[in-house]
């Protein structure tokens, strides 16, 4: 039997506004346990939560660079159930009045393009940390994570392979790195993704029976899990097993998802409009303040690169797969003008050193200002493509502009017509046998003289050069 | 007259003249509270060190020439707002050894103001009841008669100032906790607009009902608290930014000419006879005053029980949820469970009537029900709001019993859990709809019980609401009495 | 009957409580009363009414993004019933 696989992803994104939703703790990662917590995040009697305005204004950029329509009226409900990490009892999350509804994001698969639809986008707190202690029947609450700032963005379930679902996590993962709305650290939580898969015959209608999967912290292990998954359902509909609507849990270390005993009687969260907080009210001018505060988005500057530099379309992809290396590639372009060649070397050796080094763009050695230097230097006739080769691994390793450089290793090319006319004749009147060969018809000796020249002259003469001299005296 | 028997403005006259110090005031205070707490019990706590300490500050003050609206002045605050440092307890065991790192926003006003804390006063537990029975820490008993509730859920509060165990208190109202057991108390209470006093820091029962008011001796002293505790707070999302008048204007203002508002629905039967009289000559004394009394409709004033047994409820078995045993307060001892931990706890520690409202609460918000329940009663909660905005495009301000009877026996209603809540049958509907409510003595029972009138007002009116009680309070020529104890 | 002993049970376990049996009958009866006397909001007829979840129609109360000092750890353990070290401790999810 055909399948057709549908999954539908669910991503939490943390906003990177200094303080939680509700009040004035940090947010900052890593802190003593308990120590980034106040009586309003704590939940004890009598706080009240108060809306940071940074945390709508980051989630509504997503809405917008998501094409999601902004509800001008949005709104807080309480997500009622009992967990240690809870600490009053409720979530205060958005339910019947979210955000933003009815957005998308394309994703290029193979080449072609792919709406993903976008059902809502909300606003909501985290959790806190749970700690279970291997040994003893007690768990440890850590309490700093409470109230830090989320967005939901809940996906349409248009997914149709897990091949689509890393993608279509990685464009989400992209665009909010690119606002400067969430780090986008998925080891330490700061994007996470839940999914939601069934499968069902090919031509059938209706949706199989779904699961739930958790616990995949990379791009890798959703799509792992995702396989795993769709392989599982398949088994158990193949052998006339039924699928159970359940959560399961990606385990890494054994490739496989596990279901998650049901932990509590049918969920039953009894969501009701917050009364301690109000209504969000956004009208046009807000919007219209957010839309133009927003930055080039990874799609339209792709499709700037490929029109303005005349880069190919693959070239455009991965130098805007970071938005601070389309920077850096954009500040080498400003300062030498040529494009291509820029290209080149930021795709070519930058990235190589940066990949090998483990290195970030942000960390990179060599400044704009130097690699747009030594282009110019190449362009200039000063140094040989070949030269810039060595000269760029030693910027990458000292940090020093090519010129210093070149200027400590005497590495200037040799455009001396005279000096490189004695040269030449003293190479030709070595190899009198190659000579005559060459008179003889053998072109491809050619190359020997050059190889030659280059040696004796330790690669600093001008090719161009050494290829008219060349030419002008091995003529018979 | 004793120091503990006079009014804020009375005392403030003394102090400034030099003639009495703070710390007298509260000495005087305190041996009042040595003599009749131990039959009364007004108090959870009573805090007589820091209120000698707080009261020897104050005359530093006044001697310094520094008088704020409350120096001096010793004030009792329900246990139900936050004191930093302080036990609060909201009347229940599973906050008994609750020790807030935080002051109330109100706490934070009167102590600006000068006040001295006397005590955390007694109070149904989590502001549950119309009776004060539902304590934790064992009931509050009426000055007038020992042998009867006080009313509440603020009762600890209105007895203190009934029975001069402090000269003003703070209370919390989400049904008509304040201004029922200020008429059963014979004391003014006021409840303020919704989003008029800051609510951060008093322990929420109902958010979207609850607020803070005032029980004083007079409605001067009303006007003076309501002075020091009005105000927008940023700590609150659903605090209004609005200008606070001073409200000592309104005191002995004419009230010639208003359109007083008589709402038929609140004469109908079960109304005690004796309060239907002291309400009648309520409005003579209005009458009397120039007000020109009229009748109006709130025609769905007989639903106004039902929604607040629903909205109450679902929001209070959400905001009780975090009583968990985790965090603070009580955990049951010994379970190796999260679940038995927590089912637990909440059976030792929550009492009867918290437990029977957190139980409606969240019957009327599980699935399937949400709609009949929850949804129906916030479209009721819209209409009659809808009536009260109506009837107040036809008169200025509505005059109602406080409540249908006098006090009741202790335990006469315990085991009737309804009958229980129809006695805040008068005081609902102004929280449903945020609107501010005064009750004022008018009179008593053959007994020797008080009896309380209610005015209404639109919202954030409190100023025409002191006005009229004022004026009533002037002119009503009810005798002085004392409760004999 | 509105409610049974048995929905009765399972709203106890959604809201974390216990009853003994015979607290359960008298809560039984209890909130049925209640819930007979609450069923005549099923009299108003409320299509199109907009239903009212907040007093006062209050919008946009927000707070800037800036860092306040949080109470610390020891402050935040204070009123813990059992805390070790810089946690909270709790008995263990049993399934």
């Amino acid at each position: 039997m055909e399948f057709e696989t549908i999954i539908g992803l669910e991503v939490h994104a943390q906003m990177l506004t200094d303080t939680k939703i509700f009040c004035n703790c940090s947010t900052k990662f890593g802190g003593a346990p308990n120590s980034h917590t106040c009586p309003v995040c704590l939940g004890m009697p009598g706080v009240l939560p108060v809306l940071n305005k940074k945390v709508v204004e980051y989630a509504m950029m997503m809405a917008l660079a998501t094409n999601c329509t902004i509800n001008p009226s949005n709104s807080f409900a309480r997500k009622n159930y009992f967990y240690p990490d809870l600490p009053k009892g409720y979530q205060i999350s958005q339910y019947a009045y979210p955000l933003a509804e009815h957005g998308y994001v394309w994703i290029d698969m193979d080449g072609k393009q792919k709406k993903i639809g976008i059902t809502r986008i909300h606003m909501e707190e985290d959790a806190g940390k749970l700690i279970h202690d291997e040994n003893n029947p007690f768990s440890y609450v850590d309490l700093n994570r409470t109230g830090v700032p989320l967005i939901e963005i809940v996906g349409e379930p248009d997914i149709r392979s897990p091949e689509e679902a890393a993608e279509y996590l990685k464009r989400l993962h992209e665009i909010l790195v690119y606002l400067e709305i969430c780090d986008g650290n998925m080891e330490e939580g700061s994007f996470r993704c839940d999914a939601n898969v069934s499968i069902r015959p090919v031509g059938q209608k209706e949706f199989g029976t779904r699961t739930e999967l958790k616990n995949m912290n990379s791009f890798r292990n959703v799509q792992r899990a995702l396989e795993y998954e769709v392989k599982r359902q398949q088994y158990l509909v193949e052998n006339g097993e039924s699928i159970i609507q359940e959560t399961r849990l990606w385990d890494d270390a054994q490739g496989a998802t596990n279901s998650m005993r049901s932990k509590e009687e049918a969920h039953d969260y009894r969501y009701f409009p917050d009364p301690d907080l109000v209504k969000v009210v956004v009208d046009e001018d807000w919007i219209t303040q957010i839309r133009e505060s927003l930055p080039e988005l990874p799609v339209a500057k792709r499709e700037r690169f490929i029109r303005e530099y005349q880069i190919p379309a693959y070239d455009a992809g991965v130098l805007t797969a970071d938005k601070a290396l389309a920077l850096y590639y954009e500040d080498v372009v400003r300062l030498c003008g040529k494009p291509k060649q820029a290209s080149n070397w930021v795709m070519g050796d930058v990235l190589r050193f940066l990949n090998e080094g483990k290195r970030d763009i942000r960390q990179c050695p060599i400044s704009a200002r130097s690699l747009a230097d030594m282009i110019n230097l190449i362009e200039e006739g000063t140094i040989s493509g070949k030269m810039a080769k060595d000269i760029v691994e030693d910027m990458y390793h000292t940090g020093k502009p090519p010129q210093d450089i070149i200027r400590e290793k005497g590495l200037v090319q040799i455009t001396d017509e005279g000096e490189l006319t004695e040269t030449i004749k003293a190479i030709i009147d070595a190899h009198p046998v190659q000579l005559a060969d060459y008179r003889g018809g053998r072109e491809k000796l050619f190359g020997f003289f050059v190889g030659q020249v280059m040696k004796a002259t330790q690669g600093k003469a001008n090719p161009q050069l050494v290829n008219n001299l060349l030419k002008k005296m091995l003529a018979p | 007259m004793e120091l503990h028997q006079l009014t804020i403005h009375e005392l403030q006259k003394l102090i400034q003249n030099g003639e009495v110090s703070s710390t007298q005031i509260t000495r005087s205070v305190f041996s009042r509270i040595d003599e009749v707490e131990e039959r009364i019990h007004s108090y959870i706590r009573l805090m007589k060190d820091e209120a000698l300490a707080a009261a020897a500050r104050a005359d530093e003050d006044i001697k310094n020439g520094n008088i704020r609206p409350l120096t001096g002045i010793p004030v009792a605050l329900k246990d139900i707002v936050c004191t930093k440092g302080i036990t609060t307890t909201c009347g229940s065991n599973i906050l008994h050894n609750f020790v807030p790192p935080y002051d109330a926003t109100v706490v934070e006003k009167l102590s600006a103001a000068g006040a001295v804390f006397v005590g955390k006063a007694n109070m149904d537990e989590f502001a549950m009841g119309s009776s004060t029975e539902t304590s934790f820490f064992g009931p509050t008993r009426n000055p007038w008669d020992l042998e009867r509730i006080p009313g509440g859920s603020s009762g600890g509060s209105a007895t203190a100032v009934a029975a001069d165990e402090c000269i003003a208190s703070i209370g919390s109202d989400t049904g008509g906790s304040i201004r029922q057991p200020a008429a059963l108390c014979g004391v003014v209470g006021l409840k303020p607009t919704y989003g008029r006093v800051s609510r951060f820091g008093l322990i929420a029962f109902a958010s979207s009902l609850d607020q803070i008011g005032p029980f004083t001796k007079d409605v001067e002293d009303c006007a003076i608290m309501m002075n020091v505790l009005a105000g927008y707070d940023p700590r609150e999302s659903t605090s209004v930014k609005m200008e606070v008048p001073d409200y000592r204007q309104f005191i002995s203002r004419d009230i010639s000419g208003w359109k007083v508002g008589i709402p038929k629905e609140y004469f109908v039967e079960g109304i005690d006879p004796e309060v239907s009289a002291a309400i009648n000559g309520a409005i003579d004394t209005v009458k009397k005053c120039g007000g020109q009394c009229i009748d109006i409709s709130l025609p769905h004033t007989q639903y106004s029980v039902a929604v607040y047994y629903i909205i109450a409820p679902a929001e209070a078995s959400s905001n009780l949820a975090r009583y968990d045993g985790v965090k603070y307060g009580f955990r049951a001892s010994g379970e190796r469970d999260l679940m038995e931990m927590y089912r637990k706890t909440r059976m030792e520690g929550f009492g009867e009537e918290v437990k029977r409202r957190i139980m409606i609460g969240t019957y009327a918000l599980s699935a399937g029900y949400y709609d009949a329940y929850y949804g129906k009663a916030s479209q009721v909660r819209a209409l009659i709001r809808r009536d009260f905005d109506e009837a107040f495009r036809e008169c200025d301000i509505i005059l109602t019993p406080t409540t249908p009877t006098p006090a009741f026996k202790i335990g006469e209603k315990t085991d009737d859990p309804l009958q229980m809540y129809l006695s805040d049958i008068f005081t609902i509907s102004t929280n449903l709809a945020g609107i501010p409510g005064i009750s004022v003595p008018c009179g008593f029972t053959a007994a020797g019980l008080p009896i309380g009138v209610q005015f209404l007002a639109g919202h954030f009116e409190e100023g025409k609401l002191l006005q009229i009680a004022s004026a009533f309070e002037k002119n009503a020529a009810i005798e002085k009495r004392r409760p004999s104890l | 009957m509105k409610l049974s002993t048995q929905d009765v049970e399972y709203v106890a376990k959604l809201a974390r409580l216990e009853f003994t049996d015979a607290q359960k009958e008298k809560f039984t009866v209890q909130l049925n009363n209640i819930l007979i006397y609450i069923e005549k909001l099923g009299e108003l007829d409320t299509t199109g009414i907009a239903p009212m979840s907040h007093a006062i129609a209050v919008s946009n109360a927000f707070r800037e993004d800036v860092e306040r000092p949080s109470l610390g750890t020891k402050a935040t353990l204070a009123n813990a019933p059992d805390a070790r070290g810089e946690f909270f401790r709790v008995p263990k999810v049993i399934d």
